[in-house]
């Protein structure tokens, strides 16, 4: 069972109650695109994605990182049971999709890295840890039904 | 592995901190040891607490060493040569291939707090890129 301090549990929120899920999202899924070009893979049919002004305003690409993030907040609301929230997305990504985790992991640095740019200083040490500490978590949560 | 592209971003990117290269060593450092503490095992010998002198140090070295990198970039084998040297017999990191992954994120932190918006996706890509070129030539001399 993972423990989250006070602290940590506010980091997450006030970080969390001043993203805009859709522009977040759009980027982080952009910039994992652009630069881990090779999980192009996984979105064959999502059109143009020939440079990185291109992903960058590919509206699937947008759409989609919107719903990856929103379910990031799915996560927030449920700290205490990162397991069970992304049960079934787990089991998708594996059975459907066929994603190999090590992308969840890249993904996840990658959004430290988009709320790193928008929150600049703000984004103190701390702040980063608690969020590294999240995103492996749901990497982990998310690869947890693998078989 | 690096176009002219990436090269002359890195290059910019870097003449951009105008001066704070030092800051930005110590503190990728605080985030490494903050966000992976298992990467503290290195530095027992080491004052970690936020701010140190030690830290503060070790961060200008890196960051010197990182610079001289980035102006021989067509030849990071050379400019890094003694350093492969360092790491495989002596410092015996665990292949930099990991460590450096941590390293890599928390100095790309540290760049994109600076740089906001600037640091773009085409720049992230880069120096993503040569954090990973860096990484592999510490590697050569492992076994």
């Amino acid at each position: 069972m993972v423990h989250w301090s006070a602290e940590e549990k506010q980091l997450i929120s006030s970080v969390w109650a001043k993203v805009s899920v859709e522009e977040c999202g759009a980027e982080a899924l952009a910039r994992l695109l652009i630069v881990y070009p090779w999980t192009q893979r996984f979105f064959s049919d999502f059109g143009n994605l020939s440079s990185p002004t291109a992903i960058i305003g590919n509206p699937k690409v947008r759409a989609h990182g919107k719903k990856v993030l929103t379910s990031f907040g799915e996560a927030i609301k449920n700290l205490d049971n990162l397991k069970g929230t992304y049960s079934q997305l787990s089991e998708l990504h594996c059975d459907k999709l066929h994603v190999d985790p090590e992308n969840f992991r890249l993904l996840g640095d990658i959004l430290v890295i988009v709320l790193a740019t928008h929150f600049t200083k703000d984004f103190t040490p701390a702040c980063q840890a608690t969020w590294q500490k999240l995103v492996g978590l749901v990497a982990h949560a998310l690869a947890r039904k693998y078989h | 592995m690096l176009t002219a592209e990436d090269k002359k971003l890195i290059q910019q990117m870097w003449g951009k901190l105008g001066g704070a290269e030092e800051e930005v060593g110590a503190e990728a450092l605080t985030r490494m040891f903050c966000s992976y503490p298992p990467t503290k095992t290195y530095f027992p010998h080491f004052d970690l607490s936020p701010g140190s002198d030690q830290i503060r140090g070790h961060g200008k070295k890196v960051v010197a060493a990182l610079s001289a990198a980035i102006k021989n970039i067509d030849n990071l084998s050379q400019a890094l040569s003694e350093l492969s040297n360092l790491h495989a017999y002596n410092l015996r990191v665990d292949p930099p291939r990991f460590s450096l992954q941590f390293l890599s994120q928390c100095l790309q932190v540290s760049l994109a707090t600076r740089l906001g918006k600037d640091y773009s996706p085409e720049v992230h890509s880069a120096v993503d890129k040569f954090m990973s070129a860096v990484a592999s030539v510490l590697a050569e001399k492992y076994r």
